[in-house]
């Protein structure tokens, strides 16, 4: 006979937890699966959302690396009268002068429209601008023609024109054939090419480009340039930039702005989405309807599995072991949801990031964070039925076979 | 002199309710290590709540219960529970088995709760099963068997801790006549090799082959046989 000494109750080990959580969703798989569903979309709406926003980021940023970050652009400012300030001519040269300057283009606007014919009405201008260039501004800022050829020294000198990618679309013209013109100032200029999209430089895309002196000449061009785009050594852009302003109207530094186009790229890229938010939010509507779904679910097995409580309390079940048991199987459950939600969610943004060549980025904070919140919708949502499972008086459990 | 496994004095038990329900008035029992005893009456005579009270269930409303020596009364219920886990095993008239586990996993359990590693648990089990007659089923799962069979694997799962006493509420309560002498024959069988029994039934027939059967009427015993084994056996398992 054994002394009368108090008896412990022993702890369950992680194995056993494990195999007790693991009793509802092995006796019920379908209605496990179902109220997992809702926590999975949850948490896959979040993960995908977040891993969209995060590759298209990363996509953006790897064309901006692309098209390079060395890029300053020097326009003319505002005098202290508040009108427009000239830049200098000899600006583009002054500056090509600085030793880790490798590229310089200039731009100087026109006080010309361009139309598709001169029977257009003066006041459609489609907000075209047209602008004289020198050669080399395809590589100053980062384009390439998408068809026909850009400005060489005998075009420059002529009426021939370029236009940038939006302006060849307002103006209706999509292909470069021999003989194809367009109406600018009080002349016909001829269609020598079409530039793609310059993402860094957006005003060239709206500009109706001809050679300095064919603007010159026909246009009443006065020569200024009026935007200098300079491509420097990438280690060394800050030190030109401190010094382009000075550079470029060393008479009046103040009245000369300069910038670099791809820091608001970069900025825009990096900016929280409103529709990002909105996502979100509907993700975490998602998951709270799911975790409604699995405590409900845990309520119903409560009830449903009394006299197995009872047989539990039984066989020696302290009040904490059955509230551990039904705790962790609806956290079970919910982080089965998560896992699946994050499995679905990183599938979309792989997908959809593949499509559109941009790398794959799933944040941490996005998978660990959904696991996370799975976890603890899962507690939460178990919290109710197991305290309600452990209260549950033996007698009463057993009753009910 | 033999070691009592179970004292009750005086255990009184009332249900709330206009007017309150008194299932036990009064009951003094004693049973020792190694006796099978019956507790036979109808149905409302209060045996079921015996069984409940005897079994650390639920508690008395006043008096005393002492299971191997602990008085329940001052042990709270995280001790009771261990109580259970490691002294008595309980086996119903539903026999409660997990129809996804395997008949081996379901005696295993038998000693969850009293903190046996999962590797000890099975060997256990299997001892258990062969004791009932069960060895060869141990890979199966409950819903292939018979009633008789299950109410052995039940049988079974209450042994598997060796526990210092077994309540078996209405143990041949669902099974035909055939089936229930074969219950009782275990239930004798397993006794005569030391283990510590109450059977509760409202069965005469059944109770008449015990050697010792207590009756209830109206939360009181009214007849007791006290047959005390001539010769206590010794406890080979």
């Amino acid at each position: 006979m054994s002394k009368p000494t108090v008896p412990v109750a022993a702890q369950l080990g992680l194995g056993d937890v494990c195999r007790l959580a693991s009793v509802g969703l092995r006796t019920r798989r379908l209605r496990a699966g179902l109220s997992a569903v809702g926590i999975a979309i949850g948490i896959g709406a979040m993960v995908a959302v977040l891993g969209l926003s995060s590759s298209s980021e990363a996509g953006l940023l790897a064309e901006i690396d692309r098209l390079g970050t060395n890029l300053l652009t020097v326009t003319n400012g505002q005098t202290v009268l508040g009108t427009a300030a000239k830049l200098p001519f000899a600006a583009p040269s002054m500056i090509d002068r600085i030793a880790p300057v490798t590229t310089v283009a200039e731009i100087g606007s026109t006080d010309a429209n361009a139309y598709r014919s001169p029977l257009i009405n003066k006041i459609h201008t489609n907000a075209l601008v047209v602008q004289a260039t020198s050669l080399g501004l395809p590589a100053a800022v980062g384009t390439t023609v998408a068809r026909g050829a850009f400005l060489n020294p005998a075009t420059a000198t002529e009426p021939v024109t370029v236009l940038g990618a939006a302006a060849a679309d307002r103006l209706g013209i999509s292909r470069v054939f021999p003989g194809e013109r367009i109406w600018v100032g009080d002349q016909w200029f001829y269609v020598a090419g079409i530039l793609r999209p310059a993402p860094l430089a957006a005003e060239i895309d709206r500009s109706v480009l001809v050679g300095f002196p064919a603007a010159e000449r026909y246009l009443g061009f006065d020569r200024h340039p009026t935007t200098v785009y300079v491509r420097a050594a990438t280690s060394r852009v800050a030190d030109v930039r401190s010094v382009l302003a000075a550079t470029a109207n060393p008479e009046a530094p103040n009245e000369v702005s300069v910038s670099r186009p791809s820091d608001a790229l970069v900025a825009r890229a990096t900016a929280k989405n409103a529709l990002t938010g909105l996502f979100i939010g509907l993700g975490a509507v998602a998951l709270l309807v799911g975790g409604v779904g699995v405590a409900n679910v845990m309520v119903i097995a409560v009830l449903e599995r009394r006299s197995e409580i009872g047989l539990r309390r039984a066989l020696g079940a302290t009040r904490g072991q059955i509230r551990t048991q039904f705790l962790s199987e609806a956290v079970l459950l919910s982080l089965l949801g998560g896992a699946v939600g994050v499995v679905l969610g990183v599938g979309a943004t792989a997908l959809y990031a593949s499509a559109k060549h941009w790398s794959i980025v799933v944040p941490a904070l996005a998978w660990a964070g959904g696991l996370t919140a799975s976890l603890a919708i899962g507690a939460l949502a178990g919290a109710l039925p197991a305290v309600r499972a452990a209260r549950l008086a033996p007698t009463e459990a057993l009753r009910t076979a | 002199m033999t070691a009592p496994v179970l004292e009750l004095e005086d255990v009184k038990k009332s249900y709330p309710g206009e007017p309150p329900v008194e299932a036990l008035r009064g009951v003094s029992l004693r049973i020792d290590e190694g006796e099978m005893v019956a507790v036979v009456g109808p149905s409302g005579s209060g045996k079921s709540t015996l069984l409940h009270i005897v079994g650390t269930l639920d508690r008395p409303t006043s008096g005393r219960v002492r299971i191997t020596g602990l008085d329940t009364n001052h042990l709270s219920d995280r001790e009771l529970a261990a109580l259970r886990a490691q002294r008595i095993g309980f086996v119903f008239q539903q026999f409660f088995l997990a129809e996804h586990q395997s008949v081996l996993d379901n005696v295993a359990d038998g000693m969850l709760y009293a903190g046996a590693r999962l590797g000890d648990r099975r060997a256990r089990a299997v001892q258990s099963l062969a004791r009932v007659g069960l060895g060869h089923r141990g890979a199966t799962r409950p819903t292939t068997l018979s009633g008789g069979e299950r109410q052995r694997v039940a049988i079974a799962r209450a042994l598997v801790g060796r526990p210092a006493i077994v309540l078996a509420d209405e143990p041949t309560g669902n099974l035909d006549s055939a089936n229930g002498g074969a219950i009782v024959d275990l239930l004798e069988g397993l006794h005569a090799a030391g283990a510590t029994i109450v059977v509760i039934t409202h069965d005469r027939d059944l109770a008449d082959r015990m050697p010792r059967q207590v009756e209830m009427r109206d939360g009181r015993i009214v007849a007791d046989t006290a047959a005390q084994p001539a010769e206590p056996p010794g406890r080979e398992w």
